[in-house]
């Protein structure tokens, strides 16, 4: 059971980070980046074949978050001239565009085959309880520190020019400043956030393969946002673990009633279930839990 | 010093929004540009302001040609523009709209934001004095930690015009100050301005107000069907009888 409530949490703090990047690009800044799961596989990819070639974690997490902010600037480039609802096809094209990258450049990738053996983090305390909790540890700490970084920006010049941004964008070429530079630097930060996630999947699940890059990761770290809140740093925290919660706590109701439910009905009710919580969120808190940027 | 306008021209398809328009002002100056519906006075903002490219003619402020300058330069250039509809940032409160606008912001950088917070935030102290004696002089003093988004129109046009202030231009393009803003606050508005252009900042104001436009300025531009149909003091280009047929119909006066 620990081991179960260990891993989970793992995974939980992996979506905190991927909803932190989103925070940072939609609930602060307005960019509609529906292709966070490309920055996600870019990192997880990025640091699992560098470290499988002797490098250190440190740095093949480093080299993640760094492929992956590159990656964000052509998109951010392309992107900067379209309206909103052109960014979000093209970013959801480039998510898809990775994923179709991985599966067919074998060489690099071993394709739909996927990675096996990736080097497990604190791989030295075994690979039992301890070095799960060394895990935790480290991604707990990651989190904490992207939080506190995130609520300097909220509450500084730079965070004041991304939501005036998010605002209108017009109105601020009118005062003389160039919404771009701002806008890709946000794309990359939030793009490098994701990559720091993915190197952490990559080195605790140990195997990689294309079929874990859908677009429904980057659609359940929107709904993270929107049922924690938009714009809040809280809001990405509380909504991440509320999301796990939803995600694994369905789970149970087969231990409630077994013989009701088969398994593949089981994984279709787990997909209704968020789906209904999403649309009861938006219905009767859009807002989410802790309150968006609309009502500080 | 001067704001230098030479034969503008803008289609879109076969419509000329703009024919030829040109026109001059001191950029400590006050110009009114006044003209019916559809005469092209919001257009012609839009291109010497840079949001909107011109087929032809050129822009300069103060000798120094803008045409090759996309909207945020031109503003960097000493040039600030409101809108006709107000654009304030919504969900930052006023004080946050006016602090937006200041320039050359240190925290305005990843780096310097996390790398030299203690400039960071000496430099916020000032910016927020600032913005502050701002908000006193527009009289937003109470509304200073509202969000923008729930003012009334008015009071938006005010915080437009403070965030303009802020970025510390030469001349200010006020499109439309007057529309929709109760008359009251018109005479608010025309007091404020005063008190700016005899400090030395110019400004070039669109109005469909004809009456509070010509106690507010010393020259009118008239505009149809995107030409200058007239340029003087109001009472000479009210007394014109090409200005009367178009802007008031042909109505005696």
């Amino acid at each position: 059971m620990e081991a179960y409530i260990v891993a989970i949490a793992i995974v939980g703090a992996i979506y905190v980070l991927l909803t932190l990047g989103l925070t940072l690009q939609y609930g602060l800044t307005g960019l509609v980046n529906f292709g966070h799961v490309g920055f996600f596989a870019i990192g997880a990819y990025a640091s699992a074949i560098v470290s499988m070639q002797g490098v250190p974690l440190v740095a093949s997490f480093a080299f993640a978050a760094l492929l992956a902010a590159l990656a964000a600037w052509p998109i951010g480039l392309v992107a900067l001239r379209l309206r909103d609802d052109y960014f979000a096809v093209v970013t959801l094209g480039f998510g898809e565009t990775v994923r179709l990258a991985i599966t067919s450049e074998k060489w690099l990738t071993n394709g739909v085959q996927g990675i096996p053996g990736i080097p497990r983090t604190f791989a030295g305390l075994g690979v039992g309880l301890p070095g799960a909790l060394a895990t935790l540890a480290a991604i707990t700490l990651v989190c904490v520190a992207a939080a506190l970084a995130l609520r300097r920006i909220t509450r500084s010049p730079f965070g004041r020019v991304i939501e005036a941004i998010r605002d209108n964008e017009e109105a601020l070429k009118a005062l003389g400043k160039d919404p771009a530079r701002f806008k890709i630097q946000v794309l990359a930060l939030g793009a490098a956030l994701a990559g720091i996630a993915g190197a952490f999947y990559a080195h605790y699940i140990t195997y990689l393969s294309p079929d874990q890059f859908i677009p429904l990761v980057t659609f359940y770290v929107w709904m993270a946002m929107i049922m924690g809140g938009v714009g809040r740093v809280s809001g990405a925290v509380v909504g991440a673990l509320l999301l796990m919660l939803f995600l694994e706590g369905t789970r149970f109701l087969r231990d409630i009633a077994p013989d009701a439910i088969s398994g593949v009905a089981m994984a279709s009710l787990r997909f209704g279930a968020v789906g209904l919580a999403l649309i009861l969120f938006t219905l009767f808190r859009p807002q989410g839990l802790v309150g968006d940027y609309t009502r500080r | 010093m001067s704001l230098v306008v030479r034969d503008i021209t803008k289609a879109w398809g076969g419509f000329r929004a703009l024919d030829g328009v040109s026109f001059e002002m001191e950029s400590s100056g006050l110009l009114g540009i006044i003209g019916p519906n559809g005469a092209g006075k919001s257009t012609l903002f839009s291109v010497v302001s840079g949001f909107i490219a011109a087929d032809a003619g050129s822009v300069a402020l103060d000798g120094t040609p803008l045409d090759r300058l996309g909207p945020a330069a031109r503003a960097r250039a000493g040039m600030i523009r409101t809108f006709q509809v107000p654009r304030e940032f919504h969900h930052l409160t006023v004080r946050e709209n006016l602090m937006a606008a200041a320039p050359g912001q240190s925290g305005e950088g990843l780096l310097g934001l996390f790398l030299r917070p203690g400039r960071v935030r000496a430099e916020e102290d000032a910016i927020r004095a600032e913005a502050d004696a701002t908000i006193d002089f527009l009289r937003l003093a109470r509304v200073a930690d509202t969000p923008a988004g729930r003012l009334s129109g008015g009071q938006k046009k005010l915080v437009e015009l403070g965030r303009a202030l802020m970025a510390k231009p030469r001349l200010i393009l006020l499109d439309e100050p007057f529309a929709g803003v109760n008359p009251v606050l018109i005479e608010e508005i025309m007091a404020r301005i005063r008190d700016l252009n005899g400090r030395g900042i110019g400004f070039l104001v669109i109005e469909h107000d004809l009456d509070a436009l010509s106690r507010l300025v010393p020259r009118l531009v008239v505009m149809d069907r995107g030409r200058v149909l007239a340029t003087g003091t109001p009472q000479a280009v009210l007394a014109d009888a090409a200005v009367r047929e178009a802007y008031l119909g042909g109505a005696p006066a």
